[in-house]
Formats: structure tokens, sequence, C-alpha cells
């Protein structure tokens, strides 16, 4: 089941970067983002049968800091919608010259 | 029943995945989400991974998910929504990026297999004897609590970090 | 006090005593007097006392290592070397002093000279709101004319050579406020510099070819590295021999010196008359051995001076400020030496640099008094003519009775500056006229007896319009004119006394009527016994008989007849005529005009060489430096940074989407590398 899960994990991957790609609603990258690290999480679980527990400590981790981001990146989405009344990506184009 | 279930739940993870995607409304995304989610909390279970399973379930779904469906509300982004999937040409880039994407990881895949082979003698069976001796909680907190309590006590302080920074960052402005 | 490290001598035998507080007290004195000057410039006492006592010192102690040179009859140079200067692979230079009798005689007349001229200052500066500043100038000045002449090899007598020019426009240019004054500085430096090149570019040569800088090794070396008369010596030569020419004021390079006169008087004295002109004559000697072998260039050396002599003395013939006429007798007497020591006579040559360093201080200081008199009458009257009225000499005459002490001196050291027995100029120039005339050299020798002529014609011209005759200052002015104060006439006395008696150390053998005595030429026979051997060897003995026949006792008193004949005849005639003063005075006519005009020299280099180097300065700035340099290399690489940046920035679109692409395909980049390894 080890190939299936990689396989799987890869699949996952990619849909949460092309919904990073495609989409502009803030809210919705973000949970494709939330996909991309699952993705990885299930790569993980999947070769800690094989190498070891220290897989699914990583995940532990993972998930903590998944909560973080999840927290302060939402409160970041709040605040920038307060000043724009929108979450559409595009007006948020300050990281230029 | 294995590989069915298996089968099942990568088909449902993919396939919400997907809609997570392509849904036009942000909470359907969100509900979509928590498919995705559960259906991977599912696999882990298949996979010997009990415990992160059940984290998943309540670390995830709990309390990311439920986090984003709140905001969601907060923001009333539930409805009047604008269909906000990109044009043409970034469609195109992100078809082609993300089909390179698999054909890569499809070849990073590869060398799995022979680890597999490589690990046949320690392969699931270790980890299943390992948590029969320890419980299935008791697998992963002795390493926690040992070896990794350094960084296990920093995501103490990452949390709180968060705390604060998500405080400070929403609360409106006083003045 | 710092405490010189006194490594062990090179040489056994003769100890120099204390050779590196020599030159350290001056350098002290600069250090206590720069101080002064910037701290407390109102407060004269540190300056009066250690300006003076430095260079006292350090006399005295010069005074003490003669004493015991002759005391041991220590002939051979002692090297102190104090630290490694500069080192790289084969080249190494040692900050290193070397005493030997040339350079205890040099040091002598510097530190002797530069002691009374010191205190002279004192007299004359006094009143100057830059008396610390002068005091502080005047010390760093005798301290690299002593780097200089005690270098124990050539890039350390470079340093004295710069120090000096640098000191020179510095003191030129004292009164930097008056445009004139700070233009000679800068003239004096510049023309400096070009004769510094040439030095430079001879020390590069010596050093390929017989790698080494030091004078014991180069001049040992020399005999072997270079072939006598060869090319490689010839070139040689000649470089080191245009670092003279710039600095000692030969032809063409002259033209510094007069404008030199700028400075004040007593820096007039120190430097342009009896120290730092006689740099290049010294390294003529102190190189005796290279241009021993260079014959060519020895010809030419005493072609130039011979040349420079003539030169310099007919235009003194017709000049009216008191410290030009003077100074254009500088480059003349300096033409005589350079005459001396390219026909092989280096004893000769020094010992005529030794005596007219007393009787040139002498005269400018008695310029100076003159100066300082009438300046302070001018002053009592209320009137402040410029500097060029007060200085001429149509605006003299009759000051003998009003400055009796500064008359006699001053005509002391006319008397020695002609020749006349029994000054000393007498026994020194008649002794390079002899030598050369020995050579066989009858042009030179017959230039140089006409320039003996003119000089006598032009200092009798100049003592007599100064101190004899009709007065020329208007009355009122007249009365107030009296004796410079005691602390100026002592030098003077101490001057007239040494111009008198200086010459008595060396009387040619040759000369009737007199002892032969050759105190100065057996003290410094070793120094140039290389050279003379090597003179000896290829150009054979002195003839001791004029080119025209005759013998030297006969020719100097011929020389001593014409120059006291011309000198008399001058007088009387001078004396004797009503002179116009300056303001009503016509320009001369005719011949005189020409020389007036100095021969138009600095008009010709002005049209031909100070425009043409402005014009192309010109074009370099605006064409080169501000269109290239500034236009093309600074702004345009800066444009081209700009525009670059311009076109990059484009990529910055702020859409973060796009910067995911970005990052995305750098990762499928680095996992295809990380696959295909």
């Amino acid at each position: 089941m080890l190939t299936e899960s990689l396989l799987l994990s890869a699949f996952l991957f990619t849909i949460g970067v092309a919904g990073v790609l495609l989409r502009r609603n803030a809210i919705i990258i973000f949970m494709c983002i939330e996909i991309m690290l699952n993705a990885v999480n299930l790569a993980f679980i999947a070769l800690s049968r094989y190498v070891g527990i220290e897989g699914q400590i990583f995940v532990f981790f993972v998930m903590v800091v998944a909560a973080a981001e999840a927290a302060v990146g939402l409160a970041i989405i709040i605040a920038i919608f307060r000043h724009y009344e929108s979450v559409d990506i595009q007006n948020f184009n300050l990281l230029r010259w | 029943m294995e590989t069915f279930l298996f089968t099942l739940f990568g088909g449902l993870a993919l396939a919400s995945a997907f809609v997570v995607v392509t849904a036009r409304n942000p909470v359907a995304s969100a509900l979509f989400l928590l498919v995705t989610l559960a259906a991977l909390a599912a696999l882990f279970v298949l996979l010997d991974a009990q415990f992160i399973a059940v984290l998943q379930v309540i670390v995830y779904i709990g309390a990311i998910l439920v986090l984003f469906l709140f905001v969601i509300m907060l923001l009333n982004l539930g409805y009047a929504y604008r269909p906000d999937v990109r044009p043409l040409p970034w469609r195109l880039v992100a078809g082609g990026v993300g089909l390179a994407l698999v054909i890569q990881l499809a070849i990073a895949v590869q060398p799995a297999r022979s680890l597999r082979e490589a690990a046949g003698t320690t392969g699931p069976e270790a980890l299943v004897a390992l948590q029969q001796a320890k419980g299935v909680v008791g697998a992963v907190a002795e390493p926690l609590f040992s070896d990794y309590l350094v960084p296990f006590e920093l995501t103490s302080i990452l949390l709180l970090v968060g705390i604060v920074g998500a405080l400070l960052l929403a609360k409106r402005r006083l003045d | 006090m710092v405490a010189l490290p006194e490594p062990a001598a090179a040489g056994a035998g003769w100890e120099p005593f204390l050779p590196g507080w020599i030159v350290l007290l001056p350098l002290l004195g600069f250090l206590v007097n720069g101080a002064a000057a910037l701290l407390a410039p109102g407060r004269k006492a540190i300056p009066t006392w250690v300006g003076p006592g430095v260079i006292g010192l350090s006399f005295l102690i010069v005074l003490a290592n003669l004493v015991s040179i002759l005391g041991a009859g220590a002939a051979e140079p002692v090297v102190r070397s104090y630290w490694t200067w500069i080192a790289a692979g084969d080249f190494e230079v040692a900050a290193a002093l070397q005493i030997d009798r040339l350079s205890i005689v040099m040091a002598l007349v510097v530190t002797g000279v530069s002691f009374l001229i010191h205190v002279y200052s004192v007299g004359y500066m006094g009143a100057d709101p830059g008396y610390a500043r002068y005091f502080a100038y005047l010390n760093l000045f005798v301290f690299f004319m002593l780097v200089l002449v005690l270098a124990a090899n050539f890039p350390v007598l470079f340093v004295g050579w710069e120090g000096v020019g640098l000191c020179s426009y510095l003191l030129i240019g004292f009164w930097f406020q008056e445009p004139a004054k700070a233009a000679a500085g800068l003239k004096a430096f510049i023309v400096n510099r070009i004769g510094d090149f040439g030095f430079l570019v001879g020390l590069f040569m010596l050093f390929a070819y017989t790698g080494s800088l030091n004078f014991q090794q180069v001049f040992a070396a020399a005999p072997q590295a270079f072939t006598y008369g060869s090319a490689a010596i010839t070139i040689t030569t000649l470089f080191l021999f245009l670092g003279c020419v710039g600095k000692s004021a030969q032809i063409p390079l002259y033209v510094w010196l007069p404008d030199a006169m700028h400075g004040p008087t007593p820096v007039s004295a120190l430097i342009h008359a009896a120290t730092m002109v006689t740099a290049g004559v010294y390294l003529v000697a102190r190189a005796s051995v290279l241009f021993a072998l260079a014959p060519f260039t020895s010809g030419l050396v005493a072609g130039v001076g011979a040349l420079t002599a003539l030169f310099a003395a007919s235009i003194a013939l017709q000049q009216f400020d008191i410290k030009r006429v003077i100074a254009y007798s500088t480059i003349s007497q300096l033409g005589y030496m350079f005459a001396g020591v390219g026909v092989g006579a280096y004893a000769a040559g020094i010992f005529h640099l030794f005596t007219h360093a007393f009787f040139k201080a002498l005269l400018f200081l008695a310029a100076g008094a003159v100066i300082h008199g009438l300046h302070h009458a001018w002053a009592r009257v209320g009137k402040h003519p410029t500097e060029d009225e007060v200085q001429d000499l149509r605006n003299m005459g009759g000051l003998r009775d009003a400055l009796p002490w500064t008359s006699w001196t001053a005509w002391a050291g006319a008397l020695a500056l002609a020749g006349i027995f029994p000054f000393a100029g007498f026994f020194s120039k008649d002794e390079i006229i002899w030598s050369v005339g020995a050579r066989g050299l009858t042009i030179l020798w017959a230039v140089l007896l006409l320039t003996a002529a003119l000089t006598a014609f032009y200092v009798a011209r100049w003592a007599a319009m100064t101190f004899s005759g009709e007065t020329r200052v208007p009355g009122d002015v007249r009365r107030h004119v009296h004796e410079a104060p005691t602390v100026m006439m002592v030098p003077l006395i101490l001057l007239a006394a040494g111009s008198l008696v200086a010459g008595w150390l060396n009387v040619a053998p040759g000369l009737p009527f007199l002892p032969g005595v050759s105190r100065f030429h057996d003290f410094l026979a070793p120094v140039f016994e290389q050279a003379e051997a090597i003179w000896l060897a290829h150009a054979g003995e002195f003839e001791h008989v004029a080119p025209v026949g005759g013998d030297e006792g006969l020719w100097a008193i011929v020389t001593l007849a014409l120059a006291g004949g011309v000198l008399y005849a001058v007088f009387l005639r001078v004396s004797a005529r009503r002179l116009l003063p300056a303001a009503r005075a016509p320009e001369p006519s005719g011949f005189a005009r020409l020389l007036y005009r100095k021969w138009y020299v600095d008009e010709l280099y002005d049209r031909f060489i100070v425009r043409p180097v402005l014009r192309a300065s010109d074009v370099f700035w605006r064409v080169v430096d501000q269109g290239l340099i500034d236009g093309v290399f600074v702004n345009g690489s800066g444009a081209a940074s700009r525009a670059a940046g311009w076109a990059l920035s484009r990529l910055q679109t702020g859409d973060v989407s796009t910067y995911v692409v970005a990052v995305l395909v750098g990762v499928l980049i680095l996992l295809a590398a990380a696959l295909g390894g």
C-alpha cells in the first residue's frame, strides 16, 4: 500500500497546487494549502510504517504548525478584509517595486 | 478488504479535494475539505496511525476547519460571492505545472518501491509490534517526551505566539 | 622623550655621536612648534626658544661628530640602520643614516647656517601672526634637509628631497593670503616635480642595474654593473641630473627660484641660498662614482652649470628688486658648483657650496635687514607702500649712514660673492674656474671667467644702489630708518666673519704668495677617492695650466684683477650717478631691457608650456573627465544599472500567484535536478 499511498499523496498535493494557482479567494487558497499539508502528512504516515514511528511524530508537529498558521493566517485575512472589503488575492499587490 | 477501503477513502479524498478547488461557494469548499480530511483520517487508520487519525479529526476537523467556517461566516462570504476561478491562461499554467508536478512526483515514488523491498523485514509488522507493546498512544508519546522533548515544548511557544499574533491582527483598532 | 635604538654600527672603529638626534631634534621642534601654532598661536615664547634651540643642539651634535672624526681620522662611512622601511622580495630599504665626511660637512652647513637664520628670524618675524607656524615649517625643513644629507640610501634621500620641496612650497607661500605668493609656492612645487620625476626614474634604473639602492652597495657595484661611458649609465645619470636641475634651479628649470623670493626673507636665505638648492650639487657629489662613469653626463653637468652661471648673472645685471638680484646670483653660483662637480672637481664644488652658504645667507639676511628697516620706517610715517616698492633698489640709496652694520656686513658678503681676495668666494670660485680650465674646456672656462666679471658687476651695483650714493628714500621716511635689533645683527656679523675666513680652509697650492692649505680637500678626499680614480684612469690628471697658457696663479691674479676692477668701476659709477626713483624711472631700453625682462623666459614658458598645458587640461577636464569619465563611465554605469533595475522590477508584479508560479517552476527545476542526479 506504500506506493499507492505515495501516489495518492502526489495527486492530492498537485490538486492543492492547482487550487492555489486557480483561485483568487484567499480563504480557498488557504484551504488548498491545507490540502497540500495533508498530502504531505499522508506521505509521512505511509512511510512511517517502514521507516519508524518518527514519521508520525513529524505529522504531529506539522499539525501544530498548521494550527498556528491557520490562526494567524485567518487573522491576516480578517485584517485585510477590513481594509479592502474583499479577500480577492489580486488586491494584495504590495509585494512589488 | 483493505484494498477496497483504501480505494474507497482515497477516491473520496481525491474527489472531494477536487471539489474544494472547483466549488464556487467557499462554504461548499470548506465542507468538502471536511470530507477530504475525514477520508484521510480513515486512511491513517488503515496505515496503522490510529493516534494521528484521532488528532486529525480533533485538530484539523474540530479546530482548524471550524475556524475556516467561522471566518467565512464572519466575513459574510457564504453568499453573494463572485466567481473567482481565474481565466484560461491561468488554467493552462496551472494545468501545465500540475501535470509536470504529478509526473515528477510519480517518478519520485519509484525509489519508494525499492525502499519497501529493502525494508521488507522491518515492514509494517515492526510498527504494529511496537504499538501492541506500548499502546497506540504510547508509541508516539514515548519519543515525543524523551528524544523530541525540546521541539515539543517549543511548539507550545509557537502556539502562544500564534495566539498573540492572531489577536493582534484580528482585533479592531481602538484608536 | 623617545629613546632612539642605537644598533651596532656597520663598521668597526669610529663611533658617531648620537647621529639619530641630529635628525630627530628638528623633528621634535617641528612637533612642538606645530602644536603651539595650532593651540596657542599668540604665545611666542615657545617658538622663540624651541625653534632655534633644537637646531642649535643639532649643530652642536654635528660639531661634536666633526671633531671626533678629525680626532679619529675616520675615513669610512658609518651606517646606522634603525628599522626596515620597505621589504619586498630582494628589495630591502632600511631607514638608515650614513655618517661620513661628506654628510657631516653638509650637516654642518645646514645646521650652522640654519641656526643663525633661525635666530635672525626671531627678530625678523617677531611681529608676524604666523610666528609659531613659521618656526614649525622652518624646523620641518631642517629636518628634511638633514634626512637628505644624512641618508644612507637613495629612497631615504628621496624622502628628504621631497620633504624640502614640500617645505619650500609651504614657506614660499607662507603669506598665502596674497595670490602672487601662493602662486609662487605652487610654481616652485610644480617645477620641482618635473625634476623629481627624473630623479625617480634614475632610482629605478639604478636598482635595475645594481640591485640595490644603498649608497655603499650601489657605489661598490657600479664599476662592475656599468661599463665606462655606456648608454645605461649615461641615461641613468641623466635622469638623476634632471632631478638636480629641478632642485638646484639650473637651466631650464631655474624659473621657480626667483619667484621663491616671495617668501619671508630668512626663508630665501635658508632654502633658496644656503641649503635646499644645494641638494642637487650634493647629489652629484654623493653619486660621484656614477657621474664619473658617465663622461657625457658629466660634460653636460659642467656645460649646463657654466651656461646657467652666465645666463643668470646676465639677468641679475638689470634687476631692481633687492632680493631678486641675489636670487639670480644664487642660480649663477649654483651653476659654478655644477661646473665644478661636472669636471670631476667634487671637493671644489662642495667647497664652493660651503663658502657660498656663508656669503649668500649673509647677503639675503642683509637684504632682509634693509627691508626690515625700510618697512618699519614707512610704517612709522603712516604709509604702506607695496612690497615691490619697498624692495626696489631704485627707491633706496645712501642707506650706509642709517644702517652702518648692515652695510659693512653686506659689503663683506658682496666682496665674497665677487671673489675678492681674501674673502671666501675668491678661493672656492677660483678653484672651480681653474679646474674647468685644467680639463681643457676652453669655452666653459672663458664663460666662467666672464661670469666672474659679471658677478662683480651686479653685486657692486646692488650694494652701491642700496648703501651708497644719494638717497632716494623720502626725507621723512629716511629719518626713521634704523638698524635691525641685535638678534638680527649677530647672525649677520657671524656670517660676515664666516665669509671672511671660510675660504682659508683650502688655499689652492697654485696660488702665488700664499701658503698652500688643503684641509677641506684632504678631509673630503676619502669620499671622492673612488670617483677620482675613475677620472684619473679615463680623463687623466688635471693639467696645471689654463687652456690658453699661463698657470693657475697667473689666471687667479687675472680673475681677481678683472673682478676687482669691474667691482670698483661699477661702484664708483653707480654711487656717483643720480638715479631716479622707481616710479619715475623709465624701463631699461635695448639689450638692458632684454635682461630686465629676464630674456623673456617666463613669457616663453608661459606661451609654449604653461598655456598649452592649461589648454590641454581644459580639454581633459571637460571632454575626458566630465564627458568620458563622469558622463560615460560613472553616470553611464549608474544609468545602466537604473535601467536594468527598472526593467527587472517589471517582473515584480506584486501578484502573489505569479510568485507562486515562479516558486513552483523553481521547485520543478530542483526536483528534476534531484531526480536526474
